[in-house]
């Protein structure tokens, strides 16, 4: 910061994204200098410059690639079921009273418990193949988008829901057109949430037994002390996760174009 | 009160039963009653408005006029009493309520079926004339958040009357505009009426509006209609005619509003006096 503080009163006109990242290369530098100084064993972690060279072994040769492909599809399957699942529960419990009577308070109980923990039981019912794996995702992402959609459809403006009654909108009009439209922003932070925990939930699934997948190259690589290796599907896990919220928030700019804070950017 | 002579009361339904000259109503209400619970709101309301008949509904806040509004948008049940009104309704709120996430021509479409007005390019068109009699030619394409509250208050009108409404609800759609947009507002309203024609049910809290735009006010008071009196001063009103400043003291003091109460109002205050 005070480099950066003190370039800037220098009037060298640096791009404010060369000050931001001047601390994390200066890290990276000192990293570098420590494992070549010996001061970090590679078995401990290995140096950037080694990270790179595996990042890129691995790329050449394609094993990141398939099994990054694995890991994405596992994901992309349970956020699906997720997305399906937790937008039809909320549609009957916000839509209804009876709905919501059925639905809510199982609901909320489940929520509250650490889905985390349930890997024992899901291992026990579906084994240790791909099931429990995607099971894990969905029901971790289902719970966002629920509770989110939910109180976004119940958050409608009555009056705009009045107005639509008063200008002959049916119950079916009055749910694509002012209902949904008005529950949309709820709904998209659902899904960054349920995204986010869709990765955590990966990492987690994909230490059970896995074959293939960013969490068995992970596996694997610890058994042959391979920090390296570790730490390039580290930083894989944290690009997919910028990398899907960055989709959710141009989905939102689409989506949300509307919406006065979208209007005064563009 | 002070100036019955120029003022013939008629009697409520004087109009219906005076013959053939007079249009059918296309509203009709009959000993009409409305209960939240124990509390009566509106009490056995006797009411017919004619084709194309512009009515104004003053009362203080309270006295039931949101709750006949309502009824006559076809938005409350009727339990007690008779309501016949006309399939073509249509209301501007106090708040234009314009769905945000859709532009604003769509807005004035809203619950048309672009099928049933011949395409989307039809609708759409359709949507374009509204908006240019209402002023708004300009804004078509724009979000309603970006629309000031006069030109959000100006789509709301013209989706109202795109829908060619035999009866047009204004629930004081003006009482959140700031003065100068009101009255350009008033001579829009005049104006629209004068083209389309449907019957149409103002409700204000604004005398003064009541006067210049009604052929007829009512005041609601307690759920009861207190009074019903057909303005007979021909049409360009001024708030500075005496026959109008004579209209709003009756008004006013019906309302409750003694002459030393009235506030000091700038403008029209001003211009009464000088009439």
């Amino acid at each position: 910061m005070i480099v950066s503080a003190r370039i800037a009163t220098a009037n060298f006109e640096i791009p404010i994204w060369v000050q931001r990242s001047l601390t994390t290369v200066g890290l990276l530098l000192a990293w570098e200098a420590a494992s070549l100084a010996g001061l970090i064993p590679a078995r401990i972690l290995a140096a950037p410059s080694a990270v790179a060279g595996t990042a890129w072994e691995m790329l050449a040769s394609g094993e990141l690639e398939s099994n990054l492909l694995v890991s994405l599809g596992r994901v992309l399957t349970g956020l699906s079921i997720a997305v399906f699942t937790g937008t039809t529960l909320a549609l009957i419990a916000g839509l209804s009273r009876t709905g919501e009577l059925a639905v809510d308070a199982p609901m909320q109980m489940l929520r509250t418990m650490p889905f985390l923990a349930l890997v024992p039981l899901f291992i026990l019912w579906f084994g240790i193949g791909e099931t429990p794996k995607i099971a894990l995702i969905a029901l971790g992402g289902t719970f966002p988008i629920y509770l989110n959609l939910f109180s976004g459809i119940r958050a409608v403006d009555k009056k705009l829901v009045e107005a639509g009654n008063c200008f002959g909108l049916s119950h079916a009009a009055l749910i694509r057109h002012v209902i949904l439209p008005g529950a949309l922003p709820s709904f998209l932070v659902g899904l960054r949430y349920s995204l986010g925990i869709a990765w955590l939930s990966l990492v987690v699934a994909e230490q059970v037994n896995a074959t293939a997948g960013i969490g068995y190259l992970i596996d694997n690589a610890r058994d042959y002390m391979r920090t390296d290796i570790i730490v390039v599907c580290l930083l894989v896990y944290s690009v997919l996760g910028l990398t899907t919220d960055f989709i959710v928030r141009t989905l939102e700019r689409y989506a949300l174009a509307w919406r006065p804070s979208f209007i005064n950017v563009s | 009160m002070q100036n019955p002579t120029i003022l013939a009361f008629r009697p409520p339904h004087g109009q219906a039963a005076s013959g053939s000259a007079a249009p059918a109503p296309v509203v009709q209400l009959r000993a009409f009653t409305r209960r939240f619970g124990k509390h009566t709101v509106l009490d056995g309301i006797d009411l017919d408005i004619a084709e194309g008949e512009f009515v104004a509904l003053l009362g203080r806040s309270g006295s039931g006029k949101t709750t006949l509004l309502r009824t006559l948008a076809g938005l409350d049940t009727v339990s007690e009493g008779e309501v016949k009104l006309p399939a073509a309704r249509a209301v501007a709120f106090q708040e234009p309520r314009l769905l945000p996430w859709k532009r604003v021509w769509s807005n004035v479409l809203l619950g048309l079926e672009p099928k049933a007005l011949g395409g989307t390019k039809a609708a759409r068109a359709l949507a374009l004339q509204a908006l240019s009699e209402v002023g708004l030619d300009h804004r078509v394409d724009a979000w309603p958040s970006t629309l000031s509250g006069g030109e959000a208050q100006r789509a709301a009108l013209a989706r109202a009357l795109v829908r060619e409404p035999k009866l047009l609800l204004l629930d004081e759609p003006f009482a959140s505009l700031d003065a100068l947009t009101r009255i350009k507002m008033h001579g829009l309203v005049a104006s629209l009426w004068r083209a389309h024609h449907p019957a149409v049910l103002l409700v204000t809290h604004d005398v003064d509006e009541a006067i210049a735009l009604a052929d007829r006010v009512l005041i609601l008071a307690e759920g009861k209609l207190i009074v019903e009196k057909p303005i007979e001063l021909p049409r360009k009103r001024h708030p500075g005619q005496p026959e109008f400043v004579a209209l709003r003291r009756y008004f006013l003091e019906r309302l409750g509003v003694e002459a030393e109460d009235e506030m000091p109002e700038p403008i029209a205050k001003e211009t009464m006096v000088g009439g």
